[in-house]
């Protein structure tokens, strides 16, 4: 009986685990090797698999960095067979469910009550949980004039009244009212037959209207800035001129990373000590509290060809190496880079060639580093299984006692095998969405070497549970 | 590669790296350590007016090196616009734009001939490019050929002319040229179909590979090829192995796998690419342009083994420059071996039927049920129909 519980627990841990790097790195979208379809198919049997078998376990998945589409997808699953839940886990559940929703960026929260709308999901708990969450948003004028489909679909399919009578006038019977107290709402009506009004409105609002009024788009966007969200100036530099300024050291390390590499060559080199001090700013303002403690670390980075991703994600696993490099250099005491390509100048980086991982890893070993960090989408082919076979050889010949650990990070969901690709069954491999997430990952690899159970798991679920859940200043 | 026999393939010059595999389909990549820069494609490729871009510089347009266009490609050489394309693989000098000396004028429908997209480098689809690729090996003339094109874009193949298949219809290929990672340096392909060697592709430069790549999708296959693609499951890694015991630093570790990479080259040119690296061919010069030669060569025939039949550019020394080869089906190889046959006898029907055995009224027949019926004056064939309907009908 005894035994048979062991092998049961690893099992699910190893369900678990694969279930993690899944949703951190799926997004149902096209990859390089795989389709959207195809990843679509793998990620639907994922969860329907987890929410069967490992109620709780799903649920507390949401309390670590797995992405929006995939944490959409569990809430959607958990609220659509709420009924399944045992007792004593529902309130559980709920919360984990509302910290979530709280974190998640509006226009996903909205766009997930749709999906609920469209499934006929419209049970008591959901109902709840709708309702705080609306009642805890800052600004309900804000939200019915930037997300005023979603609302409105959201207030009708659960019945809940408008917060104030005015805001159901505006939503559900528009035109009914000369003049609204709420000055947004005003603004709007206002912008309507009024052009300098518009730019007060959130920008994807003003936009639209715009377009109504014929306003030559060079001068809106010159006019609008004020109005952009800060990745909207990120997105817009380029086609607004001189008039969109956005500070690039005050983006998120990744995004920061993605949008250098849009870049041209010969601009990236022009603008090289503007680029490189704001990817430094945003990988030390990432490192925080790691910050210089890392000790002596060297990695092994893929710039081949694959690492350009598709047309969905257009140079993101490539992205996601960049902007690692940046804050492994940060977390570090030492630094060596290892490009796959044999590049030294990580800002000209370019998605280029085949992926030799095997002699950039021995070439990353040399320097006899604390720890090695390989980043890659684990399509090694020059040779293939090469870094399989050194990293195997190198644990078990030359480095029995593990001086060097080490830890493979994978960007891309491998739709086929239900997993991120992995190097070597002695090397922890993790899927990682943004380069912010790098120390929480390299924590949570460790389960991956097997050694850990599910109990280990269980708590570490746990307690990032209750650092979801407790209260923020 | 290694040298061989002055009658085989030359590759020296040329590394074999490692597979890359997806699905049933395997693409070897060869590297060349020195590319050549006096051979280039022809500047039709790069656009209209600009030369090739050799490191980021563009030659200048008196620049010399010598151009080569490969067979069947399409472009708008004539001066009233109408497309044609390339008969046989050709050198030139590389004037702003000069056009290769032999073309074959296309006959398209006006729907096909405005679907054309003006910019995109285009291969003739390419039924037509093996069947003038044939007649081309024997000195068939061309204007033989442009019967055939205009036949065939008008009415599509006749059901005489055996299966061929564009890239595009075998299985998995398409992707697995989109996944494959181009190695820096790379010059050439060989290209395994559930594991028998299906075409081999080697241009002198890399940047010259890199355009082309994508379009051997667009390229003829045999049905063989198409079949072995269909069929063959997913092909497994040729993934390397250390053996633990005797590796006690990483010196070792990196010898090991270096070896690990000896291997498998070795392996490959000697068994997987045996059958086109093996044999020995019937060389046939074609053009000589400064230290370049075009040849053509073909296969013994020898039916139920493999039979490449190809282009090649090769140097004063005899190495490979340019090669393009067809793995040619079983029912290719028995055409091949009627005109070898053929042109073993100045193509002289009578002479050819007796030294087969066979009556000549039966070598016509034979040729018209391979497909070759174009090349004899209808007369001459109901003669043959007639003299033939007569003795079945004696006996």
């Amino acid at each position: 009986m005894e035994r048979d519980e062991t092998i049961g627990d690893l099992i699910a841990a190893d369900d678990v685990l694969l279930f993690v790097n899944a949703a951190i790195t799926s997004t149902g979208q096209r990859e390089f090797h795989s389709d959207a379809g195809e990843q679509h198919l793998s990620l639907d049997f994922l969860h329907a698999y987890m929410l069967g078998n490992y109620r709780p376990l799903y649920a507390g998945v949401l309390a670590l960095d797995i992405n929006d589409h995939n944490a959409a997808r569990i809430i959607r699953g958990l609220l659509r067979t709420a009924g399944e839940a045992a007792p004593e886990q529902r309130p559980r559940e709920g919360r984990l469910i509302a910290a979530k929703l709280a974190a998640m960026p509006p226009q996903r929260v909205y766009a997930l009550f749709a999906d609920l709308r469209r499934d006929r999901v419209n049970n008591r708990r959901t109902r709840a949980i709708i309702r705080d969450w609306l009642a805890a948003r800052p600004d309900p004028a804000f939200d019915a004039v930037k997300y005023r489909g979603g609302l409105k679909s959201v207030l009708r399919h659960t019945h809940l009244p408008p917060i104030t009578a005015e805001l159901g006038a505006f939503l559900f019977a528009p035109g009914t009212r000369a003049r609204y107290a709420a000055p947004l709402l005003e603004t709007w009506r206002r912008a309507h037959h009024e052009q300098s009004a518009l730019y007060e409105l959130p920008y994807t609002v003003a936009e639209g209207l715009a377009a109504k009024h014929g306003i030559p788009r060079a001068r809106f966007l010159e006019r609008a800035a004020g109005s952009m969200t800060r990745l909207e100036t990120l997105r817009l530099q380029k086609a607004a001129g001189a008039a969109v300024r956005t500070d690039l050291a005050a983006m998120p390390l990744t995004r920061l990373a993605s949008y250098v590499l849009g870049l041209p060559p010969d601009e990236r080199a022009g603008r090289r000590a503007e680029l490189t001090a704001a990817l430094r700013t945003a990988a030390g303002r990432a490192a925080g509290a790691h910050r210089g403690r890392w000790g002596k670390v060297a990695a092994v980075l893929d710039d081949s060809y694959s690492a350009h991703g598709s047309g969905a994600k257009r140079r993101r696993p490539l992205a996601v190496a960049l902007a690692c490099h940046y804050l492994l250099a940060a977390v570090a005491g030492q630094y060596t880079a290892l490009w796959t390509s044999g590049r030294t100048d990580a800002l000209l980086v370019r998605p280029h060639g085949a992926t030799p991982l095997g002699h950039r890893i021995l070439d990353a070993l040399e320097s006899a580093p604390e720890r090695l960090v390989i980043v890659s989408d684990g399509w090694d082919n020059a040779p293939p299984g090469l870094a399989g076979e050194v990293l195997r050889i190198w644990r078990t010949r030359l480095d029995p006692d593990r001086r060097t650990s080490v830890v493979h990070l994978n960007p891309v969901y491998d739709a086929a095998d239900f997993d991120v690709r992995r190097l070597a069954p002695t090397v922890p491999t993790a899927g990682i969405r943004d380069a912010e997430d790098l120390p929480a990952l390299v924590e949570l690899a460790q389960f991956a070497e097997g050694r850990t159970g599910i109990e280990e798991l269980t708590s570490y679920l746990a307690a990032r549970a209750a650092h979801l859940l407790e209260p923020r200043p | 590669m290694t040298v061989r026999s002055p009658a085989a393939l030359d590759l020296t010059g040329l590394r074999t790296l490692p597979s890359q595999v997806w699905g049933g389909i395997r693409l070897v990549p060869l590297v060349r350590e020195e590319p050549l820069t006096d051979l280039r494609l022809h500047p039709r490729f790069f656009g209209d007016g600009a030369g090739p871009v050799l490191g980021h510089v563009a030659v200048a347009p008196r620049t010399a090196y010598t151009a080569y266009i490969p067979h069947a490609f399409v472009a708008t050489w004539t001066r009233d616009g109408s497309p044609a394309a390339a008969y046989g693989t050709q050198l030139s000098t590389a004037g702003p734009a000069g056009p290769p000396e032999h073309t074959v004028r296309l006959h398209l429908h006006r729907r096909l001939a405005r679907r054309e997209d003006r910019d995109r480098l285009r291969f003739l689809p390419l039924h037509l490019a093996l069947e003038g690729y044939l007649a081309l090996h024997f000195g068939g003339p061309s204007v033989m050929w442009e019967e055939w094109s205009r036949r065939a874009a008008a009415k599509g193949l006749s059901p005489r002319t055996e299966e061929a298949y564009t890239g595009a219809e075998v299985a998995g290929l398409a992707d697995a040229l989109r996944v494959f990672e181009i190695h820096p340096g790379q010059c050439g392909v060989l290209l395994h179909t559930g594991d028998t060697l299906a075409a081999a592709f080697v241009v002198p430069h890399p940047e010259d590979y890199r355009l082309l790549h994508p379009t051997l999708v667009q390229d003829l296959f045999g049905e063989l090829v198409h079949h072995h693609a269909l069929f063959a499951g997913p092909l497994p890694d040729f993934r390397a192995r250390i053996p633990g015991p005797g590796i006690g630093s990483l010196a070792d570790l990196r010898a090991a796998a270096q070896e690990e990479e000896r291997r498998w080259a070795r392996f490959h040119d000697a068994t997987m690419a045996a059958g086109l690296l093996g044999p020995a061919y019937t060389w046939q010069r074609v053009y000589r342009m400064g230290r370049f030669t075009l040849s053509r060569f073909l296969p013994a025939f020898v039916p139920k083994e493999e039979n490449h039949i190809g282009e090649t550019i090769t140097d004063e020394r005899g190495r490979t420059a340019y090669l393009k080869t067809f793995r040619l089906s079983e029912t290719q190889v028995r055409r091949g071996h009627l005109l070898d046959r053929l042109a073993a006898q100045d193509w002289h029907l009578g002479a050819t039927a007796a030294a087969m055995g066979l009556r000549e009224g039966e070598l016509g027949l034979r040729l018209e049920h391979a497909g070759f019926g174009a090349l004899l004056r209808q007369d001459v064939l109901d003669r043959y129909r007639k003299e033939n309907r007569r003795r079945a009908e004696r006996s």
